[in-house]
């Protein structure tokens, strides 16, 4: 019997547990032409902001051993441009979609929440906070529990939609920031955003990145992202996506039994376009091959 | 596409200088000059991004024997810098590879009859030389090939055959003209009336000495950019260049895997970092 691959994340029926993480999918179009996107249970935009950002000098981008540092610098067309030149493209798949967001301020947050509530195409919201509180001298809205709590409930009210909150690594209590969302209305916690990173050129005796440093993604990753999903899903009652250095059907099955709902592909889609798909295909192969015949039966089930 | 391609041949053309050639689907041998391939060099997670490299040339290889399929094929031009390329060059015949391509836009050949000039600066001339086979069929073709030393100045003879007219130039003076490709090029231009259009590829400083050549004598230019990429498709944002209008103030920032990595050179922004 064919096993059974749908999850609810934040009251959305996904096909299978395999989403695109943020900033490594694009719009969507971009991969279109390699990968059928109905293969995946749902697809994340790149950040949107109010104002299209130009995002850091370069480099922007270096491969680190099973990783790589990025510092693109939050650049996308804004949400305008998202709105009027995107989502066509998005009508066109019948996969849903989540607008990953992020603003400078609560107020700008709150804007974007608001917006993107009237996007038909966009079926919930990511929000993303990791990004420094310009009226609070630069403190990262995703490193202090009040602030991060702050964000998410003027989300909250913005939005009827679906909405995520996506957590930052670069912290040393996670499930304070987790407890912190969820008490102000998140539906789900994505975990983990990149960790905070750097590389140096001893030729030059230069920082490699032009922004000095960057977030640290893929493989290098993985041990620490699955154990604040763990942590994370242990003490929250919400639906937890685990991300980070996710390559394999084994990786995402390692985060469902840490307690994750859902997973999100990154980095993997640079290395094969069709990663998030035959991750898929490869969870309802390994759970046909177990006798497991619910995906959901797995999730958290890890043996103490 | 993304494909699984079978090395047919890896052979070091001169010390640190790899030329592959490796099979391809037939709709591959469409390629335009100038587009790009992003390489899987290894299975594991270390190298783990894909390699970029310019398409040398394509074609159809007719086996010897008889009975045996044609086989279309594309092959690659590369300088062993760094771990993937070093891994590249250790692979053999029949070992298989990863590749995501053509990528990108290539150049446009612009208008038959004029006189081209194509500028290569070391391992920068892999892509002109497809551009090169194109271009003999209408124009007349002059190549100016520019390097460290003699080793460093590669294929010439390849282009020759086509018909191309060659130049060199090397610092060492061990090959051509002592000094930098550049000042060949200005000679050339110096001695003949005629306006063509220049095509170049090579380090940053070469372009953009390529590119102020050009715009002093209004002549159209296109040049092929590097950028650190690590999707190949437009949807990491990691390769950009900044565009003519870029400043802090008004960013203009130009995706060369997507738009690129072909852009008309009066497109772009010269003269230091983004
Ligand atoms: C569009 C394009 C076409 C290219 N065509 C060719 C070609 O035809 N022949 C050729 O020899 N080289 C070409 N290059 C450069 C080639 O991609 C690099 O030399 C190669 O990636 C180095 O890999 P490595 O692992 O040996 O070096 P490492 O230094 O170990 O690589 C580390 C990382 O830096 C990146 N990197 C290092 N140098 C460059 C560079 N110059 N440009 C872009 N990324 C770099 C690598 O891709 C990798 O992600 C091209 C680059 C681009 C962007
Ligand atoms: C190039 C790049 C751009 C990214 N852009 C965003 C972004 O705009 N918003 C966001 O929330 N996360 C962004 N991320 C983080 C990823 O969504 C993901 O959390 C992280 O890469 C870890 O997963 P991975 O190891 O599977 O890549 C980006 C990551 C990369 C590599
Ligand atoms: S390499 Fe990813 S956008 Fe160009």
């Amino acid at each position: 019997m064919k096993p059974y691959m749908g999850v609810k994340i934040a009251g959305l029926d996904l096909r299978n547990p395999v989403m695109t993480a943020s900033g490594t999918f694009g719009y969507g179009a971009e991969f279109a032409e390699y990968v059928n996107l109905e293969t995946i249970g749902a697809f994340v935009t790149k950040g949107l902001s109010l104002k299209p950002r130009a995002g850091n000098p370069t480099p922007r981008i270096v491969e680190t051993p099973g990783g790589m540092l990025n510092a693109i610098g939050l650049q996308n067309v804004g949400i305008d441009a998202f709105i009027e030149k995107k989502t066509p493209f998005l009508r066109s798949i019948d996969t849903p979609v989540f607008a990953n967001f992020f603003g400078n301020t609560i107020d700008e947050y709150a804007e974007l929440a608001r917006r993107l509530d009237h996007v038909p195409e966009v079926a919930g919201l990511e929000v993303n906070i990791s990004c420094p509180n310009v009226k609070q001298g630069g403190i990262v809205f995703g490193t202090d529990p009040a602030c991060a709590r702050d964000v998410v409930s003027a989300c909250r009210a913005a939005t009827r939609k679906p909405l995520i909150v996506k957590l930052s690594p670069n912290v040393t209590d996670i499930v304070a920031m987790a407890r912190a969302c969820e008490d102000a209305g998140a539906d789900a916690l994505s975990v983990i955003n990149t960790l905070t990173g750097m590389a140096i050129d001893l030729k030059s005796r230069r920082p490699v990145l032009a922004n000095v440093t960057g977030g640290l993604s893929g493989p290098a990753i993985k041990p620490v992202a699955l154990r604040m999903v763990w942590q994370v899903a242990r003490s929250v009652r919400i639906p937890v996506i685990g991300i980070g250095g996710i390559m394999t059907a084994t990786d995402a099955l390692e985060f469902i039994l840490a307690g994750a709902t859902a997973v999100q592909v990154g980095t993997a889609s640079f290395i094969n376009p069709g990663a998030a798909g035959d991750i898929a295909a490869g969870i309802e192969e390994w759970l046909a091959a177990h006798g497991v015949s619910d995906v959901n039966s797995l999730i958290g089930a890890l043996e103490a | 596409m993304q494909f699984t391609s079978m090395i047919l041949s890896n052979v070091e053309v001169s010390p640190g200088y790899w030329r592959m050639r490796m099979t391809a689907p037939q709709e591959f041998t469409e390629a335009r000059p100038g587009q790009f391939v992003m390489v899987r060099v290894s299975g594991a997670i270390d190298p783990l991004l894909r390699r970029p490299f310019g398409v040398f040339d394509v074609g159809i290889h007719i086996p010897s024997h008889s009975g045996a399929a044609p086989q279309p094929y594309f092959e690659m031009l590369y300088r062993v810098v760094g771990k993937g390329t070093a891994m590249l060059s250790a692979l053999h015949e029949t070992d298989l590879l990863d590749v995501l391509g053509p990528l990108g836009k290539g150049f446009d050949l612009g208008e038959p009859g004029e006189e081209k000039l194509i500028v290569g600066g070391g391992v920068g001339l892999a892509p002109l030389y497809l551009l090169a086979k194109e271009l003999v069929k209408n124009s007349p073709v002059r190549l100016f090939a520019g390097g460290r030393t003699r080793d460093d100045v590669l294929c010439i003879t390849e282009f020759e055959r086509l018909g191309v007219e060659c130049y060199s130039a090397t610092e060492d003076g061990s090959l051509g003209e002592r000094g930098f490709v550049t000042k060949v090029l200005e000679q050339r231009l110096d001695q003949t009336a005629n306006r063509g259009a220049m095509f170049a590829c090579g380090p940053h400083g070469m372009l953009e000495a390529v590119a102020a050549i050009a715009a002093a004598r209004g002549i159209s230019c296109q040049v092929s950019l590097e950028g650190y990429m690590a999707c190949g498709v437009g949807a990491c944002l990691g390769c950009v260049a900044p565009g003519r209008n870029h400043s802090p103030e008004t960013p203009d920032f130009r995706c060369v895997c997507a738009e690129g990595p072909v852009f008309e050179a009066g497109e772009l922004k010269w003269g230091g970092a983004a």
